[in-house]
């Protein structure tokens, strides 16, 4: 068996709104394996956002023990959460929170800006080999905002893979965009996973869960189900099958 | 994060909102443009009196009577008569700190030249007093010693008195005017002095022997004053207290009693005034001042602006590992840029009003290195402090809040 990424044991999150205390999880074990592919799924208020902002050491659980590559997150200061958050993980937002009017590059090596031990020449580097394994190389001095939906998440996964993470963590990646665009990204996915990436993602859509290896279903904040995809798709032959749309992207 | 990209970051922040940037700015440039114009007005016009005022002679001391009272009955104009030559003679014999003594006799009256008249003021002085006031024979000579002891009706005109009598330029040595119906002969012409540095023309003036002035014209046996000159400007202060000394023991003054002369040095007065202008100035830098506040509160709303709007960009930073201090950096860094910057505009127009001020009021400018010091460190500190507090909210962001933040 590979290496354990993630080790969670009866993890518990309370929020206390006013005098109300919400149990957001109530008792979650989960362990995710190095080269695994997860798709969290679940209804809102099922406590999947909860336990995504709990792996991405945003957020600190009430009880429980959190594992990450081995590193025991629970004791640890805000500080030193960024710190780990910035060599041990790469982000995916629905929204790609990319910086405006800034390039394509400039975007994926912001990571490295805050990792002193990165020499500027070595950032550059970094950034043109994630840009280019995401597919970008013909993009890289174009602003956020001239790019599609599609190239714009692509820079942001391209950000996510700069720092070499132990995890990719991705909320909703194909929120914003359209079914084959959508198929696009989970294909990047998929290509990244065969080549030994860590990826978990939330996602709401049972069709997007199936291009991971495993989904784990929430609800009332426990796990309600985990079971190993028997039926995984493959991005790449889907694609095949859509129809060629004449316009594909827009080029600004 | 390093200090360069940091700054990066916040000069593209600044490009991106140029015109917001600019009037925010507008403030602090205001504001300092006001402080260094009024600093550089005042300076100036402080400098300006000085140098009139050290041209009358840097080391000159007065002795004036002093207004004197007795049980709180003020004697009135009987104690204006407190100086008499007499004095002068023990102070040019004792008085080691003094390099000349004159008398000053004064008496105010109309004076003719033909069909001409005019209103003046004649000094009866003696020898000494032409190198001690620092005035110049401008053409003719000054009166002597033997003049003097026989109470000789000459004089020497300044040149308003020439301007008003005989025309502008017109030189009218040898010719006789009256005064108070005595003919006086004119034996020389003084030099012009223009205005003092209190507004006071100095060339309204006759000089005759003070036994002249004092016998012929005041009929009095007391002398309005005296003006000595110390040895060194330095030694005025020890002139002072000497004069002091001698005055009160010819005047048999008792311990208890006080001083019915006063005594004053040129160094002094000129000190006094500076004091003066020097308050003056401080008091309109700190009006100016308030402006500069105000830039800087404009500072800080336009952060608090600036950090909300990029609330999303902050919650990212966050997320990939930009810490709390970071983020408050990258905001201390873009509110010092906008106060700094404005600072550097604001010196450059303080100095051109400065310059268009002086001009128009056809006074010296003088733009001091601290006051620009003084303007760049204010601006580093209005950054600074205002700069803070909105930083402050930006580093304490939850990162997860950030992110969703619409």
């Amino acid at each position: 068996m590979n290496n354990i990424i993630i080790e969670i044991k009866n993890l518990r999150k309370d929020y206390h709104v006013g005098e109300v205390t919400v149990h957001a999880l109530r008792g979650v074990d989960l362990n995710i394996h190095e080269g695994e592919f997860v798709a969290i799924m679940g209804a809102s208020g099922s406590g999947k956002s909860t336990m995504l902002n709990i792996l991405g050491c945003l957020d600190k659980p009430t009880s429980g023990d959190y594992l990450l590559d081995g590193i025991n997150v629970n004791t640890m200061n805000k500080d030193a959460l960024a710190r780990l958050r910035n060599k041990k993980l790469g982000f995916v937002f629905q929204s790609y929170n990319l910086l405006a009017r800034t390039t394509a590059l400039e975007n994926v090596e912001l990571p490295l800006y805050y990792n002193p031990q990165v020499k500027s020449k070595d950032r550059r580097e970094s950034a043109l080999r994630a840009l280019e394994a995401v597919g970008l190389s013909d993009r890289i001095h174009h602003m956020s905002n001239q790019l599609s939906g599609g190239q714009q998440q692509r820079v942001a996964i391209a950000r996510s893979l700069v720092n070499d993470p132990v995890l990719i963590l991705a909320d909703e990646p194909t929120g914003n965009l359209d079914t084959r665009t959508s198929f696009e990204i989970m294909e990047l996915f998929q290509h990244l996973n065969e080549k030994g990436r860590t990826i978990v993602y939330v996602t709401h859509e049972p069709d997007i869960a199936k291009f991971a290896t495993r989904n784990v279903t929430f609800r009332d904040g426990k796990i309600q189900r985990e079971s190993i995809v028997t039926d995984r798709l493959n991005a790449t032959e889907i694609l095949k099958t859509l129809p060629v749309e004449i316009i594909e992207e827009f080029d600004v | 994060m390093n200090f360069s990209n940091l700054f990066r970051i916040a000069i593209r922040a600044l490009i991106r909102n140029k015109l917001r940037a600019f009037l925010t700015m507008l403030g602090i440039i205001i504001g300092v443009a006001s402080v260094i114009a009024m600093l550089a007005i005042g300076e100036g016009s402080k400098q300006n009196i000085r140098a009139e005022m050290s041209s009358m002679g840097t080391n000159l001391v007065m002795v004036m009577p002093n207004m004197q009272r007795r049980g709180g009955v003020s004697l009135g104009a009987s104690s204006s008569m407190a100086l008499k030559y007499s004095d002068v003679v023990a102070l040019r014999n004792e008085a080691t700190s003094l390099a000349s003594v004159s008398p000053e006799v004064r008496a105010s009256g109309q004076v003719i030249f033909s069909n001409q008249n005019t209103q003046t003021t004649i000094y009866g002085v003696s020898e000494e007093y032409l190198s001690i006031k620092k005035l110049d024979i401008l053409s003719g000579r000054f009166f002597n010693a033997n003049e003097i002891k026989s109470m000789a009706k000459v004089c020497i005109l300044g040149q308003t008195v020439i301007e008003n009598l005989f025309g502008a330029g017109a030189d009218p040595t040898g010719l006789t005017i009256r005064v108070k119906n005595l003919p006086f002969l004119i034996i020389g012409v003084l030099k012009d002095k223009g205005e003092s540095g209190m507004g006071q023309d100095q060339d309204d003036l006759i000089l005759a022997p003070y036994t002249t002035v004092q016998r012929r014209l005041a009929a009095i046996d007391y002398i309005n004053g005296i003006y000595a000159s110390a040895v060194s400007e330095e030694k005025s202060a020890a002139a002072i207290s000497e004069i002091k000394e001698i005055l009160r023991r010819t005047h048999k003054l008792k311990d208890s009693a006080e001083n019915d002369f006063r005594v004053m040095s040129q160094s002094e007065l000129i000190e006094t005034v500076s004091s003066i202008t020097d308050i003056l100035t401080y008091l309109l830098g700190a009006i100016a001042g308030i402006s500069l506040l105000v830039g800087g509160i404009g500072i800080m709303n336009i952060m608090f602006v600036s950090v909300t709007e990029r609330t999303r960009e902050i919650g990212l930073r966050m997320s990939i590992g930009g810490r709390g201090r970071d983020i408050l950096k990258q905001f201390l860094v873009e509110s010092m840029l906008l106060s700094i910057l404005g600072g550097a505009l604001g010196i450059v127009f303080g100095y051109l009003i400065a310059i268009l001020a002086g001009s128009i009021m056809d006074s010296p400018i003088v733009v001091t290195t601290q006051s620009v010091v003084l303007a760049f460190v204010v601006c580093f500190v209005i950054g600074v402090f205002f700069g803070w507090y909105p930083a402050r909210k930006a580093a304490n962001l939850n990162p997860i809040d950030a992110l969703r933040y619409e």
